[in-house]
């Protein structure tokens, strides 16, 4: 298990979170190569329905990353997003598979240090965990 | 619209964990509009049915699909041709749904996701409430659109009762008192002569209490 390297779906809003990923690059602050970036035209645009393919098509855990609270450009859809990601962590609770498996997470788009910390907490949080059973499944059919 | 919520995914699994292979099926009219079981639900309920059972490390082999309406025959037809594929129905629709489903597949077990809730509107988005109780003989001309049946807790039709305060109800002081809300109606229409007006005790044989209802229409029969 030591050498499982999570894959993490981040949905990163494109005016901040998205815009810090890029910071975080420029400025030099690392994160793991299995956070996979997905641009949104904002976090409120995240569907419960997207988290859960992510899940199911064998991520191991989803990030989704919005604006600052109070700061979302079309006003509340971060404070949407944040509700969704709760839904989904209490389906999935429900499911026994664990609501850690989705974060969600607010920063500014200057904040490539919050973007990289993050990430990578999660992604060590979600390696702490171990696979998704989806991908363990799917694995143990290829063998 | 019929409101619905879906049921508890402890009660969902103890259906599934006796089959290989189902069909869940989503319904395109009211559980869609209320967010219980349209093509969207039935996506979400299919992706953690999925992950639950992987996690036990069986596989549920899960077809998607919603149909226009389940509680009409020409819509339920479509699965004719498909049907024997699967072990079992997963209905999202309301209860009319799954007992239409049921009546055209007799050998097919079928199973709610849902639990039918009441016939209700939408107060704001992901909130909605009673209104309409299908009582068979509608009264809202004279109590100024609001129904005493759905929306008071007794169903009196002469209110309000004692339990009424500063217009809320007795059972709950997030519950708006039906009666003060039709006062304030008739109040704002120049109507309060309407109130003043003791309203006789109900023929409940139009609802419920007259056994399960029809409605036959002579000139669209085929």
């Amino acid at each position: 298990m030591i050498d499982f390297q999570p894959v993490i779906v981040a949905f990163a809003c494109s005016y901040c979170a998205y815009t810090a990923a890029d910071m975080a690059g420029v400025q030099g602050f690392a994160y793991p190569e299995g956070v996979k970036i997905v641009q949104v035209p904002c976090s409120g645009k995240v569907d419960s329905l997207h988290i859960l393919r992510a899940l199911q098509k064998g991520a191991d855990g989803v990030m989704v990353a919005g604006c600052l609270e109070g700061d979302c450009h079309f006003r509340n859809g971060n404070r949407r997003a944040a509700q969704r990601v709760r839904y989904v962590q209490a389906l999935l609770e429900d499911v026994g598979i664990g609501g850690q498996r989705v974060l969600m997470a607010n920063m500014s788009a200057g904040q490539g240090a919050v973007f990289a910390a993050t990430a990578s907490h999660f992604w060590e949080t979600i390696r702490a965990l171990g696979q998704n059973p989806a991908k363990l499944a799917a694995s143990r059919a290829a063998a | 619209m019929i409101t619905a919520v879906r049921k508890p995914m402890a009660e969902i699994l103890g259906y599934a964990a006796q089959f290989d292979n189902i069909l869940l099926l989503g319904c395109n009219e009211c559980v869609t509009v209320c967010y219980a079981g349209g093509r969207k639900e039935v996506g979400i309920l299919a992706s953690a049915l999925s992950l639950a059972f992987l996690k036990e490390g069986k596989k549920l082999a899960i077809t998607e699909h919603t149909l226009e309406r389940q509680c009409d025959p020409e819509f339920v037809e479509e699965l004719a041709q498909t049907i024997e594929q699967y072990d079992a129905i997963f209905s999202m629709a309301c209860g009319c749904g799954v007992q239409t489903l049921a009546g055209r597949y007799k050998d097919k077990p079928v199973f709610p996701m849902v639990n039918t809730q009441f016939m209700g509107a939408s107060e704001r988005q992901g909130v909605w409430a009673e209104r309409c109780a299908g009582c068979g003989d509608c009264v809202l001309a004279y109590t100024g659109g609001i129904c005493p049946v759905a929306r008071c807790s007794k169903r009196i039709f002469n209110g309000p009762c004692g339990g009424s305060t500063k217009g809320k109800c007795e059972i709950d002081p997030g519950v708006d008192c039906a009666w003060q809300l039709i006062w304030d109606r008739l109040k704002a229409l120049g109507r309060t002569d309407l109130y003043s007006q003791i309203m006789p005790a109900k023929d409940w044989r139009t609802a419920k209490d007259g056994g399960p209802r029809r409605i036959v229409r002579e000139d669209l029969l085929s």
